[in-house]
């Protein structure tokens, strides 16, 4: 059994293979269609049991909130997941136990909020098998795919158990000579981002730093956009430097206005620290968890229920004031 | 006037960041120093966040290095491989991290309490950025109270690297040339790296801390320097920035143990 884990260290769990890729992206359609669907139905058809994800920005920031609740609410189990800073997404999933792989560069805590109890459990019990990364090799393991190079020389993780227990192999450089991290490209099957703007077509528009999602969407086998507003695609065009996700890219896009919420949504909206505190509480126990999980997830139909539970248009104008520092509300 | 050890942590990280120079910094204590020094005496420090925030100017205390504060009113709102590779760059001049566990040589480990890596007595977050910012910034600062549980002899896990195994091991193992940990900032002391050991070394202690005092609280021996002095107390004028501008709701300050 030791000697079965020990093999299971330092797993690869995604191909970086830069041909097969492009034979994928070879075929993926270049049909500017409407890709309107609903959360629902993306997560249906576009997230098989199984696969491996990558969720866009930061954790408790412009999260694609919608999709990551459908995920629990379908009960797709046995994902893969980048664990990019991975915050309160990696806090929903683990609360549906859909996980059971994960590229960890920073899980199960929430920044100064805390940790994730549910979520330490599954990594502490050996549910998810975790193989360990950096932030910053994640992003570049993200950018190697993006460019279709079957990896990116850096010079991080070296000389770390982080690298001991990685997937990561160590080569020469071949002009100077000095040791590099060879980051395998990653390939998430489905890529999940959360914009402010997008079109029917998949054209999006982020506001406010861009994380690493530039890459992942450019990443991604199949990709997914949830947008705070659909605008019409002469908007767009009168506007080409804000595009950060060209159409040919996605292959679903769904309206989800607060659809980052509990997370912060720059110029829109900010956290809702209360139900984040609630959330974090609600994990003390199985019994509250359960209840917990039941009441905003299982029992409600879709986001919106969620939201209207959550405090809905009473609560958003507070969470916009925030964000605004409207009437001196700064302190988030 | 009477302070508490997490303003004097602050206060004295602060005074490490030269004008003009670039920070990366998280979220609490290291934020709320970069934000006193700007206000002191580095009013050119440019702040960094590895989400992609660069130079704002920050309204309030972020919660998330992602979060908007991050890039309120900032020069650009960049991406994650930007900053990281600005440091890659060799253009990040300090960075501040902490973990669950520092070793002499500056490593931290801030991805597990445990001997069996696949079933940790605790899992942590991991690397995040710290891995990163450790490994190419020129000099790594470390906030973070002292004690035995702290201060160990050895990691249960690598995440970040100090001077790994001692001198030259940086080098050795590819890491940039001249990075490397720099200064540790306690509620005892201040600590720095003596450079022919890489190993920690004491260079002032705090008003009304013993040395005894330091020696029980960290699980492995430490160095002195020789000129060993009494830390300088935070000045009223530091005091009050920091309590009236930087942290007004005391959301870091009242953090003191």
């Amino acid at each position: 059994m030791q000697q079965a884990e020990e093999t299971e260290k330092g797993r690869l769990f995604m191909d970086p293979d830069a041909d097969k890729a492009r034979e994928f992206f070879r075929h993926k359609t270049r049909q500017m269609r409407d890709k309107v669907i609903t959360v629902q139905k993306a997560v249906q058809e576009l997230i098989h049991d199984g696969d491996y994800i990558a969720v866009g920005g930061f954790g408790t920031n412009r999260i694609p909130a919608a999709v990551l609740h459908e995920i629990v609410r379908q009960r797709k189990k046995n994902l893969g997941l980048s664990g990019h800073t991975a915050t309160h997404d990696m806090q929903i999933l683990a609360a549906g136990d859909c996980v059971d792989r994960c590229d960890v560069a920073y899980v199960v805590g929430l920044e100064a909020r805390g940790l994730s109890k549910v979520a330490r459990r599954a990594y502490e019990t050996g549910k998810i098998k975790a193989v360990e990364w950096s932030n910053g090799a994640l992003a570049w393991r993200y950018k190697a795919a993006a460019m279709g190079i079957p990896f990116l020389p850096a010079r991080v993780m070296l000389g770390t158990d982080t690298a001991k227990y990685s997937a990561m192999k160590e080569i020469p450089c071949p002009y100077t000579g000095i040791k590099l991290a060879a980051l395998p490209a990653l390939y998430p099957d489905v890529g999940i981002i959360h914009v402010h703007r997008a079109d029917v077509y998949g054209n999006s528009q982020i506001d406010g730093i861009i994380v690493s999602d530039q890459d992942m969407a450019r990443a991604a086998k199949r990709l997914i956009i949830t947008a705070e507003r659909l605008i019409p695609h002469e908007e767009i065009r009168r506007q080409p430097d804000r595009t950060v996700i060209p159409f040919y890219c996605v292959d679903a896009v769904i309206e989800v206005p607060y659809g980052s919420y509990p997370g912060n949504m720059a110029y829109e909206y900010f956290s809702d620290e209360e139900h984040l505190r609630e959330w974090l509480d609600a994990e003390k126990t199985e019994a509250a968890h359960q209840e917990f999980m039941d009441k905003y997830i299982y029992k409600t139909k879709d986001f919106n229920e969620y939201l209207e539970l959550s405090g809905g248009l009473k609560k958003m104008p507070r969470l916009r004031r925030l964000e605004l520092l409207i009437n001196g509300e700064s302190s988030g | 006037m009477p302070y508490n050890s997490i303003e004097l942590m602050i206060c004295l990280a602060a005074r490490n960041l030269e004008d003009e120079s670039i920070v990366v910094v998280g979220t609490g204590a290291p934020c709320a120093a970069a934000m006193l020094a700007q206000k002191t005496s580095a009013p050119n420090l440019v702040i960094l966040f590895e989400a992609g925030g660069m130079g704002p100017i920050l309204p309030s205390m972020p919660i998330s290095v992602g979060d908007s504060r991050t890039f309120y009113k900032a020069l650009a709102a960049g991406s994650m491989p930007e900053i990281m590779e600005t440091c890659q760059r060799g253009m990040v001049d300090y960075t501040f991290l902490g973990g669950a566990q520092i070793d002499m040589y500056g490593n931290l480990n801030s991805t597990m309490i445990g001997t069996d890596y696949n079933r940790p007595k605790v899992r942590l977050p991991g690397s995040g950025g710290a891995n990163d910012l450790a490994s190419l910034c020129w000099r790594t600062m470390v906030m973070t109270v002292q004690n035995p549980r702290r201060f160990v002899e050895k990691c249960d896990f690598i995440t970040t690297p100090g001077y790994l195994t001692g001198p030259g091991a940086r080098e050795a193992a590819g890491l940039p040339p001249g990075s490397g940990p720099y200064k540790v900032i306690t509620d005892l002391c201040v600590i720095g790296y003596d450079q022919e050991t890489c190993r920690m070394q004491v260079e002032s202690i705090h008003p009304e801390v013993t040395r005894e005092q330091l020696v029980v609280n960290t699980g492995f021996e430490l160095l002195w320097k020789r000129d060993l002095t009494v830390t300088s107390s935070p000045t009223e004028e530091e005091l009050r920035i920091l309590r009236a501008e930087v942290d007004p709701y005391r959301y870091v300050i009242s953090r003191a143990e």
